[in-house]
């Protein structure tokens, strides 16, 4: 160990590992990067900051040898390099986690993690010692993963542990974590900054790619801003503080806030009683879960990722069996009953993966649109579809939720992906459905789309609308739901009010350290 | 922009094109002018009537099997089983027309037919069957069962059904009144056709107009988001299989009742797989392959009158048709938007953990 605990240098003292010198990318039109320098020194951690679009993903991607810069130079070690390929930059020592995991899911860890490595010491694959060096690694780093699990089965949370320990195993010394912790809970995250922190404790040095100013402050020890495809500062994080980096980010002041008025609580839509049901390895993923969500509130569903969100969604909007308990909406039993039925009772669904679950890329917006309700009158009678009918509706929707495209028989995957879930919005949405279940709504979108997705959630909500409402973001579901029940292993470790609870009592709950129900029992049902 | 899209549409009329041209190579290389050759080619298939009815004659089962090929790739569907399919529909066809007899042909034609589409839609509905309760790859399984259904038939006409003292394995003659109308006289034109052109005209219509033919474009471009928007993923593939069996199947039937008015031991000539081509230069479209059966129809035609009169052999054609393939392969690589592309893409890239039909079959279970 060269230097213990990464502070005793200041970062700013140390050598450059990486220097990128007037890096220049563009996409057609668009100036992705624009002239950009950066400098990350050996052994620290150096933050990326930027709001969605504002180049931080093809700044490393050029690194990664992804892309290739349209101008710029880049050297490593102090040798200019140039990677044609993420095999190239492989070999010079980097390693990069991305936001979307690149693990072939049918293979079992240890082979996602030689996968194109070529064979050491002899011609044969000797899957048992990479096994064993492998829970050696995981064991250094805590990382917790069993080598011979299939990908597949894994939740996102350790499919990223498995990137990690894959930059690991091949020796990386330069990592590139790529907006880490956004799928990650509080104590998740804190575990990964703990790795961080070993990584370059051993000299390694970390370029950690985030628009969340608190990682910043608690990581880094540089930070380069950028925005809009420019640098707008790199500085020591010693030498700054939350708002003034907030304020390099977005140009102006911001918080997350969301002006919502009280709850207008009228009757139950949704109750659950003892929801029992099994995940797709056939164990048990809800273990007994009961709520009831009012008319004109959001519930709020909280929880790290794999601890049976998905699973109590699909239960609920019809696409998963009920192995015990019971689902009413509006006073009817639909526990094991067809989609088609629930939709009737008025379930609208919002679902986190548009293009696997919202939509049909195919298909015109106009199609997307009726998805739901193209076999019955007015789109269609006896049978025939009615065009004419279909495209009023589609046109009148597209001005509604300011769909913006080239027209109604466009298709959807043409669309940009926040326009994407206004189709999906629209449609759901516009019935005025009783209960709307939305999974994750805002995944993958930019600040702006998101905030219409919330806006337009609360608007449903405020019409007196019951919204069951599961987001990965902590902040999100705190800032949007009226309640919050927190999930842990299958179960509702409580159900509280964001405005009465802390940070880290909730963050407790996700751990599974509290069970709680910081809400008196007679509010719950009330 | 329409420009573009009409280039997209006319992807297998170029393919066509120039496999044609590239065609015309291999014929000077089998030492004849290309340009007479195409040209008595043409006039085989077209100018006198014996020529134009063959080619009618060759394009309806072509057209029967390349719907049923069809109907299931709209749906995401591989039916490389049309083959068998036909076979089962000759035999179902065969059995209702020599075990019945004395009814009129207005009662016994229909009949035979239906019992054509029975026996191939059965014969499709185990393989989707298995595909949607257990996920077994339909491409496998439908291939398997051509074998089967060879077989079956090759048994049934040197067994049960077959013609006392026949010289090799077919049946009995059917039952006259089974035999559908010639349409040219003294010629083998038979009605066949016009129920080819009006079932593709049918199915035109269902798939664009109907909330039918909605559901099953749906299911088979995104079949988790059809289970998410209330679409029951599970009972569309079964009656998009089933149906292509069911037309393949009367492909068998129209075979037996219209041309040969006996079983065979192998009666069809491929015309199964042929179909699998038909169905992809169409894109899945009906009206697309009622042109490129047709085109095939004629081309097969008008090849054994080139070869009678130039000597050419007639395998050009069946090149001409391998090289069709390759180029719409190589065209729809560059454009990179086709149904069938997309299918083996998303296959490929899935591998068996992912399937979306089957996880989409998956939650529509109940």
């Amino acid at each position: 160990m060269k230097v213990t605990g990464g502070r005793a240098v200041p970062a700013h003292g140390r050598d450059p590992i990486l220097r990128m010198e007037k890096i220049t990318k563009r996409f057609g039109p668009v100036l992705a990067n624009d002239q950009i320098d950066l400098v990350v020194r050996e052994g620290s951690v150096h933050g990326l900051l930027g709001e969605n679009g504002a180049g931080k993903t093809t700044l490393v991607n050029i690194l990664y040898g992804l892309y290739q810069p349209d101008a710029g130079r880049m050297l490593l070690r102090g040798r200019q390099v140039r990677f044609t390929s993420p095999r190239s930059a492989i070999r010079q020592g980097i390693g990069m986690i991305h936001q979307q995991f690149m693990l072939v899911p049918p293979l079992t860890v240890a082979e996602n993690i030689i996968l194109g490595l070529p064979p050491r010491r002899s011609a044969f694959l000797d899957l048992r010692r990479v096994e064993a060096e492998i829970r050696t690694l995981s064991k250094t780093y805590r990382l917790d993963v069993d080598p011979r699990a299939p990908i597949w089965q894994l939740p996102v949370g350790i499919q990223q542990r498995v990137e990690i320990l894959k930059a690991l195993y091949r020796q990386a010394d330069l990592f590139i974590l790529d907006e880490p912790t956004s799928v990650l809970t509080p104590a998740e995250s804190e575990a990964l900054f703990e790795i961080v922190k070993r990584l370059v404790s051993e000299g390694r040095s970390v370029i950690f790619i985030t628009h969340k100013l608190d990682e910043v402050m608690h990581v880094c020890n540089e930070v380069t801003v950028l925005r809009q495809g420019r640098v707008v500062a790199t500085l020591p994080t010693t030498e700054t503080t939350p708002a003034a980096l907030a304020r390099m980010m977005v140009g102006r002041d911001v918080v997350l806030r969301l002006e919502k008025g009280p709850a207008r609580r009228n009757g139950v839509v949704l109750q659950i009683d003892g929801l029992r049901a099994s995940n797709d390895r056939s164990l048990p993923a809800l273990k007994g879960v009961s709520f009831a969500v009012q008319q004109g509130e959001v519930f709020g569903i909280a929880g790290v990722d794999g601890n049976g969100q998905t699973e109590l969604a699909e239960v609920v909007s019809g696409l998963r069996r009920a192995t015990a308990g019971r689902i009413m909406l509006r006073g009817v039993d639909v526990t094991n009953a067809p989609v088609r039925r629930r939709i009737s009772q008025g379930l609208a669904y919002i679902p986190s993966d548009r293009h696997r679950f919202g939509v049909i890329p195919d298909l015109t917006v106009a199609d997307n649109l009726v998805l739901k309700d193209f076999y019955h009158p007015p789109f269609a009678y006896r049978a025939i579809l009615q065009p004419g009918t279909i495209r009023q509706h589609a046109a009148a929707l597209a001005k509604r939720f300011d769909i913006r495209m080239a027209g109604i028989e466009q298709e959807v995957r043409q669309l940009s992906g926040g326009n994407q879930q206004k189709v999906v919005l629209a449609r759901e949405v516009s019935g005025d459905p009783h209960l709307i279940v939305a999974m994750q709504p805002t995944r993958g979108l930019d600040v702006g789309a998101s905030e219409f997705v919330l806006r337009t959630i609360l608007a449903q909500r405020d019409r007196g609308a019951a919204v069951l409402y599961t987001s990965a973001e902590l902040d999100e579901v705190l800032a949007v739901s009226d309640r919050v029940a927190v999930m842990f292993d299958g179960e509702i470790m409580g159900i509280v009010r964001p405005n009465e609870v802390s940070l880290e009592e909730v963050s407790l709950m996700m751990g599974g350290a509290l069970r709680k129900l910081l809400l008196p029992p007679t509010e719950v049902n009330e | 922009m329409t420009l573009r899209l009409a280039a997209t549409r006319l992807i297998p009329v170029w393919a066509v094109l120039a496999a044609l041209m590239l065609g015309m190579l291999l014929v000077r290389l089998a030492g004849a002018n290309p340009f007479v050759a195409y040209s008595e080619l043409l006039r085989g298939a077209f100018a006198d009537l014996f020529g134009f009815s063959t080619t009618l004659v060759k394009t309806t089962p072509l057209l029967f099997a390349g719907l049923g090929v069809a109907v299931a790739l709209r749906a995401g569907l591989f039916n490389i089983g049309a083959e068998g399919q036909i076979y089962l529909g000759g035999l179902g066809a065969t059995l209702v027309g020599v075990y019945l007899h004395g009814l009129p042909p207005v009662v016994h034609i229909p009949l035979t037919l239906f019992a054509g589409a029975l026996a191939g839609g059965l014969w499709a509905l185990l393989p989707i069957v298995l595909r949607v309760t257990r996920g077994v790859n339909e491409v496998i399984t439908t291939l398997l069962m051509n074998y089967i259904g060879f077989f079956l038939v090759s048994w049934v006409v040197s067994g049960p059904l077959m013609e006392p003292g026949a010289p090799y394995p077919y049946s009995r003659a059917l039952d006259p009144a089974t035999n559908l109308p010639v349409l040219i006289p003294a010629t083998d034109a038979h009605a066949g056709i016009l129920i080819a052109l009006f079932l593709a005209l049918l199915l035109h219509l269902l798939f664009a107009r109907t909330a039918y033919g909605f559901q099953l474009r749906a299911v088979g471009a995104n079949p988790m988001a059809s289970a998410y928007a209330g679409m029951n993923v599970r009972v569309t593939l079964v009656a998009a299989m089933v149906l292509g069996g069911a037309l393949a199947g009367v492909a068998g039937a129209v075979e037996v009742t219209g041309l040969k008015h006996r079983l065979f031991e192998g009666f069809s000539p491929g015309y199964g797989y042929d179909a699998i081509v038909v169905a992809f230069l169409s894109n899945g479209q009906p009206l697309g392959v009622v042109a490129m059966s047709f085109f095939f129809g004629a081309l097969r035609s008008g090849a054994n009158i080139m070869q009678r009169s130039l000597g050419v052999p007639v395998a050009i054609v069946f090149a001409i048709q391998g090289l069709a393939v390759i180029f719409l392969a190589a065209g729809l690589a560059i454009q990179r938007r086709s149904l069938v592309l997309e299918l083996l893409r998303a296959r490929l890239k899935g591998g068996a953990t992912t399937d979306a039909h089957v996880e989409a079959a998956r939650h529509d279970a109940f």
